[in-house]
């Protein structure tokens, strides 16, 4: 035991990231159950001295701010996703602390899902589970843990278990699965029931740094802004009341026969990762590409038409070729629910430079492959852009008069190939001639590892020839 | 000033005191009260009546503000005092089992170096 109990060195000496002039206290109100929860497992992470390796995963609610308190790793994460969010953090680093946060809303309503599964899986993670019985930080609304008869802003005549049921028992619930290590539930009320907390705070995380266990603690919190009590009438309520539906205690403990387990397996890693994606590295002449090094590349391309037109596999051959031309890459598939006939376009960005977003808004090629899609999307072109229009399935002209617009009959083309459904290389082979964006060349010797049906490769060829040929007969 | 017999000594920081009294009922020697007078943020906090003090720790663990409290153990063990160099204040050398010569000053909470 310490001889100064002090603030932990876990906690930021000054919260920084706190916006406004007061940078020393914490946004809970006075009194809150949070506070103290938060002390308990900095203190812990202090005397383990694991606080470098701690990823701390803060939720929506009231503790949505814990990042600026907590001298550790922090992700604030989408309203009850914690638990998948650790499951992620704690596979990638698995040997770090991971800790997930989490209220009566965030867990036991939106989160619901996530908690059950990350149990399930039995995941390395330590979960704390705040249940107040309300929803603190949108005002006092009802939770899944408001005891019945109990009024909240939501349930103003008493929470009546025809209407919303009964209060769940998280804790008990969870104990019923086979992964889950130990499970307790306990509470932040008079001195004896928060020092039985620190003990179990302690085991818990414990158990996560020599284990990997998981652990889940269900923590009885007061309230005192939305039970509208004093803090000290508050505690009393929990240890009174809520403790007496939610009985505390053990619900499972197998912390004393489980192996430690080893999660470093559960990922792969970069070296590996081709090899388990089956990945082979693209053999290209670099003679070849050399020219293309030298030029200033950077197109924002639109491609639309029909489902089933190959729209976004003439994207994906695009950011493919691009690729092997040591370019930068995007390429973002927009489509509907449907296979054949919706509407599809993806988004294809190229460029020298390193690419921020895949989103196109305003590209700088729209190639349209239907009237629909030249007719939602010409307008987005930029000034001097580049529009590649099928005019063998679109039965109007472009009206704009500020870009370069080239008509192509490019599924009429690829039906005399032999194969409608190669009009969308027709029109690959159509814009690398036009832009002069890559090598014909490399383009054509790489379209069978870039194909997936094998046997396609030289139709697709011959259609990229032929769009090529096109072009040089309109010069 | 006279040392003090206590074997606990606490320390609020009332810029960080929100006032809950959960300190006060908690606190088993009865040495905490609410202050008369409020802090910026309006709160009336809690205060160390100057004697009577444990050093339990229990006002700390009840205390839901991480820099609120402090709480020094075995108050009485300890020897020199001098003032402070960065508030002025008068400090104790303290010791820990892993500090053996830490010195804190016990008004700004600040160590203080170079000093045994």
């Amino acid at each position: 035991m310490n001889n100064i109990l002090k603030k932990s060195a876990s906690f930021y000496d000054v919260y920084e990231r706190r916006p406004g002039a007061d940078k020393l206290t914490t946004t809970y109100c006075p009194g809150c159950g949070h506070g103290v929860l938060h002390k308990l497992i900095a203190e812990a992470l202090d005397d383990f001295g694991v606080r470098e390796k701690t990823i701390f995963i803060s939720p929506v609610g009231c503790s949505v701010f814990a990042y600026y308190y907590f001298h550790t790793g922090n992700v604030q994460v989408a309203h009850g996703r914690a638990p998948a969010a650790a499951t992620g953090i704690k596979r990638a680093h698995p040997d770090s602390v991971v800790i997930s946060y989490q209220g009566d809303g965030d867990l036991a309503a939106i989160g619901t899902a996530e908690i059950i599964h990350a149990a399930n899986r039995g995941e390395g993670i330590t979960v704390f589970f705040v249940n107040n019985a309300i929803y603190g930080m949108t005002g006092g609304q009802m939770a899944p843990t408001t005891l019945v008869g109990q009024k909240t802003m939501t349930s103003p005549r008493g929470r009546s278990v025809n209407n919303e049921g009964y209060p769940i028992r998280m804790s008990e619930v969870i104990a019923t699965l086979k992964a889950p290590v130990f499970i307790e539930r306990v509470m932040i009320g008079d001195t004896k029931s928060t020092m039985h907390a620190r003990q179990t705070v302690r085991k818990a995380l414990k158990l996560q740094i020599e284990k990997n266990a998981f652990s889940f603690i269900e923590v009885l919190s007061a309230c005192p802004s939305n039970m509208k009590l004093t803090p000290s009438r508050s505690k009393q309520w929990v240890k009174e009341v809520l403790a007496d539906y939610f009985p505390l205690g053990v619900k499972k403990d197998v912390s004393e026969e489980f192996e430690p387990k080893d999660i470093s397996r559960l990922v792969v890693s970069n070296s590996e990762l081709p090899d388990a994606l089956n990945l082979e590295t693209a053999k290209v002449d670099s003679e070849k590409i050399a020219p293309y090094r030298e030029k200033k590349i950077n197109e924002e391309i639109k491609v639309a038409g029909f489902g089933g037109q190959g729209v976004l596999s003439l994207g994906t051959v695009l950011s493919e070729m691009g690729m092997r031309h040591d370019y930068q890459v995007s390429w973002l598939p927009s489509y509907g629910p449907e296979m054949r006939g919706g509407t599809a376009n993806c988004s294809v960005k190229i460029s020298q430079k390193k690419i921020g977003s895949p989103l196109v808004a305003n590209p700088t090629i729209l190639i349209a492959m239907n009237r629909p899609s030249l007719d939602k999307f010409e307008n987005d072109v930029i000034s001097g852009g580049l529009i590649i229009y099928d005019n063998s399935l679109i039965d109007r002209k472009p009206v704009r008069d500020d870009v370069e617009i080239i008509a192509i009959p490019a599924t009429k083309m690829a039906d005399e190939l032999g194969n409608t459904k190669a009009a969308n290389m027709v029109i690959v082979g159509a814009l690398i001639e036009y832009k002069d964006l890559m090598s014909q060349e490399v383009v054509l010797e790489s379209l069978g590892d870039v194909l997936k049906r094998k046997n396609l490769v030289e139709l697709n060829q011959k259609a990229i020839l032929r769009g090529a040929e096109f072009i040089n007969n309109l010069k | 000033m006279t040392v003090s017999k206590s074997r606990g000594h606490v320390v609020i920081s009332t810029e960080e005191c929100k006032g809950c009294e959960l300190c006060i009922e908690a606190c088993p020697a009865d040495v905490l009260i609410l202050s008369d007078k409020f802090n910026t943020h309006g709160y009336h906090t809690s205060a160390y009546k100057g004697q009577g003090c444990t050093g339990c720790g229990i006002c700390f663990y009840a205390c839901p503000e991480p820099g609120a409290i402090t709480v020094f153990k075995r108050w009485d063990q300890m020897t020199e005092m001098a003032d402070c160099p960065h508030c002025g204040g008068e400090y104790k050398v303290y010791s820990t089992e892993d500090e053996p010569h830490l010195l804190i000053c016990t008004n700004c909470m600040k160590p203080i170096k170079d000093s045994q």
